[in-house]
């Protein structure tokens, strides 16, 4: 038997099939899910509370985005305690979270799910599972960089340049919105920066958490943000 | 009406109560009351609206002193209710209780009636027959029976233990008798308990040896219940001591015996452990049993087989304990009450094939995990798997025989808890990855939820969704050589195949196999399942519809440690409140036997329900023990010479019961032919 | 009492507005600042999404900054308008604490570019410093020009009161309110106070963003409010600035004040609207402006 289940895709490759009804494997087996991945976001979002999750919803129902997200909160705690990675990593969710704490104030258990979503966001960017043209990931890696660089965001490059690498079509949409906050004075193209520059830098990276650093300088998503 | 049974010319009272607007606004009360008072005998009748409140019991005493009534008849509600209520009033006004007589008006007319002018009209049949009846009632004496101090419990887990010392503390003495070699039940087979995870033998041990050296109680182990006989205050009861072959008084214990056992190996199994070790033929179920004694099974001993072993038990005794001539011993007891702490049994798990317990090595039952967790069980403590290895990865399933149309339907209620006790102490014991699979976790209980949440933090593992089945066959190359756990992850919403090294199933709680048999040797009832039936769910859980029996603990439904413990406490308190009262006092409405007119055919006797009817063979005639009737009137009827009267239901009671109501059907019958004509 | 004022990136920019209106609303009730020297982005949410500890560095260096600035006052009061800042040093404080290896790493890293976090700074929020501070009634006093027959919705968006901050209900907050009422408006009752305006979506995912926007507008103009009042420059922006789109996704009419805390306070206290930032919306608040100078309101 190769390393895969005998069963595993062979239904999605008959194509006979698939012009009926898309036909795909629903089953789990365990060799497919990260058993280690439960107690690393736990780490990562401080607290071990999110075992204690007793799948009451009320996380998914506080949530003002819950109806759009393929998962919702409540899910997404239970798919994470039990392994699955993937889908946890690739789901819209962790994007559409808008930190929003609303989970967080209602939750029973005191789980912090907004910190389990940041956590989450970090693992996609570090594992490279964010969506590519996700704006909302290629967002924070921008602004990530920006006050990197220059320890101030400045909106308006900040903003043009996710449009640029998400959908130029977007900027052009945006642009009257634009020009009237311009002319009001509440936006301007020019980057800020604070004074002292390189000490801040310094000091970013001294926290550079090592086992992160390597990952971070190889994600792509990062260095083609730095890119542009 | 001239006869009136010697007892005076009637004065008839009647009262029709409104029952505010229960009875009022479907019966006209007034025309009830009206009614009455044209009936012979009546010398007063009126109506209120609470006849059972204080100043309608007054009005009754009242008119009994200033109209020298002599006969009451209230028209309310069910003589379930208040009978008791107005024969008290009654008698404090210096009446003869039984002098009195109840119609009820509402839950047989009111409460069941849609049309008030036929409401009226049955409410008035009714009451004219009670006060027909009246007529003829005679003052009756109750009778007061003493109750034997001495007290029974059979079954020596710890319900029974826990009701034994509190009776032998009170000062009474206590009969405890327990079928196995020792007492202990099974609480004395956990390692740990929930929730707070203390260890059994240490709260179980102490009070196991108190029963043992309580001066007020006899504990008889290895013992069972073989016949009762008498009535509450009075019971007798037949034991049968099973032979041990060890004399219990001269055994201390030291299992020299079994160390000189002419097998060196242990090669039975030892069915404390649940069989997962061997014992000897000669044995103590464990450590701690109490009594601390030995014995023998003489299935697999070679002495009682073929009588050519050498025996080499006995020479190792130097204190002669050893009797392989023992025989059974018969003890007889009286007793006055009985409290039955027989407990339950786990469901049989090899009936629900699709968990392949009894197919698969390394599929356990709950009660043998408890055993391998356990430091004193088969593997000192240590949980492995068949082949001696640790598990990596263990899965529990939940609700194993519960919560299922094929086997039972009820919850059992502690296996969840059980389960999360047991999650907790293998990951503890082995680091597995622990997956517990259940439908609902039903955790009530005073920190029970804040363990489900402790055992949660733990990292247990928690699927909700019932598992299908327990296979060996692989899927995927991780899958070989494991079991695979079959379920829906119904949080998800994906069907996973879970491999692990262990399962365990969490078997529900269901009654013992002889619970029939002891039902009807204590002559009390059954729930449909098989559990013992309280008097009632909520206000008489431990009470039994038999006087003077009760029961305790897992033998009347599912329970955990503390619930049986504090009904062994609730049993104990009425059994005490029956022994301080000194002696109980008989409603009599009993049958008895006109001597004169009895045949001797023996009709009656098997047909009693309470076996109260005996027969004397000297007079040759049947006799009814007036102290174990219990007035149901079954012999009356059945007596082909009419040799049995019953009190409160003679034939002129009842026949001029009848004539009144049918007086009454002959008025509308008339009406109704004057109508059509 | 000094106060430093922690501005953010926001309240230079598109939150010009909020700062301009705040400044002016602590000269009117001599409420004494500084701005905080040399300070850097707060980090906030989209940098928690990369990496959380630099994130946490971010917030702890202005603490420090704040502590050295006020190195000779016997309390450091950091105030911080915008919710994102607000909750992100609160929350930084927060973790720091519980977290003392954390610490002890980010106190170090502080140290090597010659800064020590204390751990010692309050941070407040101006709502916060409003009622507590101040107090309703030495407002009240200095209204010059009352708010009546003003229906104000006071919304609080979702950062200002939770999770962290203490100094209002996190479900039902009411400070706004009872400025609002000091000021002599009246108050609209409504369920959206805390509830998520979109804001962290609209720049990114605005098919999610507007419906939550839309929800807060339409529910404040069925409720005959004559003005939104906002304590967070993300919410102000989103609710004003994105108007036109959602009117004509949900082809209805939103069109609404929204306005920050600070400016309606200010208009109360007398101030010139221009001073306020007010010129700096997207429309002129006119209808506020009529009610203010006595003339009759128009419910919508
Ligand atoms: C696997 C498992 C784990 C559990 N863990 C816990 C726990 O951690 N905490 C907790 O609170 N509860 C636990 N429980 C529940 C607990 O076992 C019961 O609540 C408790 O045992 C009930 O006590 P009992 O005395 O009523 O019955 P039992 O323990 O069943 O004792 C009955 C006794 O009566 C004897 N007997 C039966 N019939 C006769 C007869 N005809 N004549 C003479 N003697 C007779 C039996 O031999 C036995 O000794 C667990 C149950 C299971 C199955
Ligand atoms: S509210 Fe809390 S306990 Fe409930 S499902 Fe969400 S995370 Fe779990
Ligand atoms: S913090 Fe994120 S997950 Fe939680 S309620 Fe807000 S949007 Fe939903
Ligand atoms: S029977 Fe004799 S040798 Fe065996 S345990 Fe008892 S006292 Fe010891
Ligand atoms: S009689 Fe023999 S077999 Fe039986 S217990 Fe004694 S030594 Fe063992
Ligand atoms: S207590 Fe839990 S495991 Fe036991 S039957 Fe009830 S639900 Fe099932
Ligand atoms: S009345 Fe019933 S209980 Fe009494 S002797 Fe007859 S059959 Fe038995």
């Amino acid at each position: 038997m190769d390393k895969k289940s005998v069963f595993a895709e062979s239904f999605a490759l008959d194509n006979a099939a698939k012009d009926i009804v898309e036909i795909r494997r629903r089953i789990k087996y365990e060799s497919e899910l990260d058993k280690g991945f439960r107690d690393k976001i736990a780490k990562s979002a401080h607290g071990e509370k999110l075992y204690g999750c007793i799948q009451c919803g009320t996380c998914s129902a506080a949530c003002p985005v819950s109806h759009y997200m393929d998962y919702t909160p409540r899910k997404i705690i239970q798919m994470v305690r039990e392994g699955f990675k993937e889908e946890v990593l690739t789901s819209s969710t962790v994007w559409l979270c808008a930190s929003c704490y609303a989970c967080s104030v209602e939750c029973p258990k005191g789980i912090k799910i907004t910190d389990v979503m940041y956590a989450l966001k970090r693992e996609s960017i570090l594992g490279n599972y964010y969506p590519k043209k996700s704006p909302a990931s290629i967002l924070a890696n921008n602004f990530f960089n920006q006050v990197l660089n220059n320890g101030r965001n400045s909106e308006g490059p900040l903003l043009i340049k996710m449009y640029l690498k998400t959908n130029p079509f977007m900027l052009f949409k945006n642009m009257a919105l634009g020009f009237k906050l311009w002319v009001r004075g509440r936006i301007s193209l020019k980057t800020e920066k604070i004074k002292d520059k390189k000490s801040l830098k310094r000091l970013l990276q001294s926290v550079e958490d090592k086992s992160n650093y390597k990952a971070k300088v190889h994600s792509p998503a990062l260095k083609e943000a730095s890119a542009v | 009406m001239s006869n009136t049974n010697g007892n005076g010319l009637p004065k008839i009272g009647f009262y029709v109560c409104h029952c505010g607007h229960n009875i009022a606004s479907m019966v006209d009360v007034e025309e009830v009351q009206k009614f009455a008072s044209t009936l012979p005998g009546v010398k007063i009748s009126r109506d209120y609206k609470y006849m059972c409140s204080d100043p309608g019991q007054e009005l009754i005493q009242k008119d009994i002193k200033e109209l020298g009534l002599n006969r009451i008849v209230v028209a309310s509600c069910s003589p379930l209710l208040h009978e008791h209520t107005f024969r008290v009033a009654a008698e404090k006004a210096g009446l003869n209780p039984y002098y009195f007589h109840m119609v009820n008006i509402r839950e047989n007319v009111s409460w069941v009636h849609t049309d008030k002018s036929s409401a009226t009209q049955k409410a008035k049949a009714l009451t004219r027959a009670a006060i027909q009846r009246v007529f003829f009632h005679k003052p009756l004496e109750k009778k007061s029976v003493p109750v034997n101090p001495d007290v029974l419990i059979v079954g020596g887990g710890i319900a029974g233990i826990t009701a034994a010392l509190t009776i032998a503390n009170a000062g009474k003495h206590v009969y405890l008798v327990e079928r196995e070699p020792t007492i202990g039940g099974h609480m004395a087979m956990f390692d740990k308990t929930f929730p707070t995870l203390d260890c059994a033998a240490c709260i179980l041990t102490p009070k196991m040896s108190a029963v043992k050296s309580h001066p007020n109680i006899t504990m008889w182990t290895y013992s069972e219940v073989e016949k009762v006989s008498g009535f509450v205050g009075n019971y007798k009861v037949n034991i049968k001591r099973k032979p041990r072959y060890v004399i219990e008084e001269l055994c201390v214990g030291c299992m020299e015996c079994i160390d000189a056992c002419i097998y060196k190996e242990a090669k039975y199994p030892d069915e404390f452990n649940q069989k997962l070790s061997k014992r000897k033929p000669i044995y103590i179920p464990f450590p701690q049993a109490t009594p601390q004694v030995v014995l023998f099974d003489p299935e697999t001993c070679i002495d009682f087989k073929s009588h050519r072993c050498k025996k080499t038990c006995i020479e190792a005794c130097d204190r002669e304990a050893i009797d392989l001539k023992q025989v059974p011993e018969y003890k007889e007891i009286n007793v006055g009450t009985v409290i039955l702490t027989t407990g339950f049994k786990p469901y049989d798990a090899e009936l629900s094939p699709q968990y392949g317990y009894g197919k698969y090595p390394n599929v356990y039952t709950s009660l043998e995990i408890e055993r391998l967790v356990n430091a004193s069980g088969p593997t000192s403590g240590e949980v492995v798997t068949k082949d001696g290895n640790k598990p990596k990865s263990v899965g529990i399933i939940h609700c194993v025989g519960s919560r299922d149309q094929k086997a039972h339907k009820w919850c059992s209620k502690v296996c969840c808890m059980y389960s999360l006790k047991l999650a907790h102490l293998i990951k503890e014991h082995t680091g597995a990855e622990v997956y517990n699979f259940y439908i609902d976790m039903r955790t009530p209980g005073k920190g029970y939820d804040e363990f489900y949440e402790k055992i949660m933090t733990e990292g247990v593992h928690f699927v909700r969704g019932r598992v299908s089945e327990v296979t060996d066959w692989a899927l995927v190359p991780e899958e070989e050589n494991k079991l695979t756990i079959r379920v829906e992850d119904t949080l998800i919403g994906v069907v996973r195949r879970v491999p692990v090294d262990m399962v365990v199933l969490a078997v529900g709680l269901e009654p013992r196999a002889d619970a029939g048999d002891i039902r009807r040797m204590f002559n009390i009832s059954c729930s449909n399942e098989g559990w013992f039936l309280e008097r009632h769910p909520k206000l008489a859980p431990v009470s039994t519809f038999t006087d003077g029996i009760f029961i305790a603990g897992g033998c009347q439904g599912p329970k955990d440690i503390p619930d049986s413990v504090a009904q062994a406490g609730a049993a104990a308190a009425e059994v005490l409140s029956l022994i301080c009262a000194g002696s109980i006092e008989l409603e009599p409405n009993t049958a008895s036997i006109i001597e004169k007119f009895c045949s001797g055919c023996k009709s009656c006797i098997p047909i009693c329900p309470y076996s109260a009817i005996s027969f004397n063979d000297g007079t040759q005639k049947a006799v009814i023990n007036e102290a174990l009737c219990k007035g149901c009137g079954t012999c009356v009827a059945a007596c082909p010479s009419g040799s049995i009267i019953q009190n409160l239901f003679e034939d002129e009671q009842i026949f001029s019961e009848i004539d009144g109501l049918l007086k009454f059907a002959d008025i509308e019958l008339e009406e109704m032919e004057a109508e059509h004509a | 009492m000094k106060y430093i004022y922690y501005p953010g990136c926001s309240l230079k920019s598109t939150g010009k507005l909020y700062e301009e209106s705040l400044l002016a609303v602590f000269d009117a009730l001599d409420i004494k600042y500084e701005e905080l020297n040399d300070w850097n982005c707060c980090g906030a949410t989209a940098y928690m999404a990369v990496d959380e500890k630099k994130a946490f560095v971010l917030a702890a260096r202005n603490i420090a900054l704040a502590e050295e600035q006020l190195k000779d006052e016997a309390e450091v009061n950091i105030v911080a308008p915008c919710s994102a800042c607000y909750m992100i040093l609160l929350k930084t404080q927060k973790f720091l604490e519980e977290n003392p290896e954390d610490m002890a790493v980010i106190k170090a890293a502080l140290k090597e570019s010659g800064l020590d976090y204390k751990a010692k700074a309050k941070i407040r929020h101006p709502l916060d410093v409003f009622l507590n501070d101040i107090g309703e009634q030495e407002i009240a006093k200095r209204i010059t020009k009352p708010l009546k027959g003003i229906r104000v919705a006071s919304y609080y968006g979702c950062q200002t009161v939770r999770p962290y901050s203490t100094f209002d209900d996190q479900r039902n907050p009411v400070t706004m309110d009872r400025l609002f009422k000091a000021a002599g408006a009246e108050i609209v009752d409504w369920s959206m106070k805390t509830r998520c305006c979109g804001a962290s979506l609209t720049g990114t995912i605005q098919e999610v963003a507007l419906p939550l926007s839309y929800i807060i507008l339409h529910e404040a103009k069925k409720r005959r409010a004559d003005v939104v009042t906002t304590a967070c420059s993300l919410c102000q922006f989103n609710l004003e600035c994105y108007q036109t789109n959602i009117d004509k996704k949900f082809k209805t009419d939103t069109k609404i004040d929204v306005i920050y805390f600070t400016q309606l306070l200010g208009l109360a206290l007398g101030l010139e609207p221009k001073k306020l930032g007010i010129n700096r919306l997207f429309a002129q608040p006119e209808n506020l402006f009529r009610i203010i100078e006595g003339g009759k309101p128009v419910y919508v």
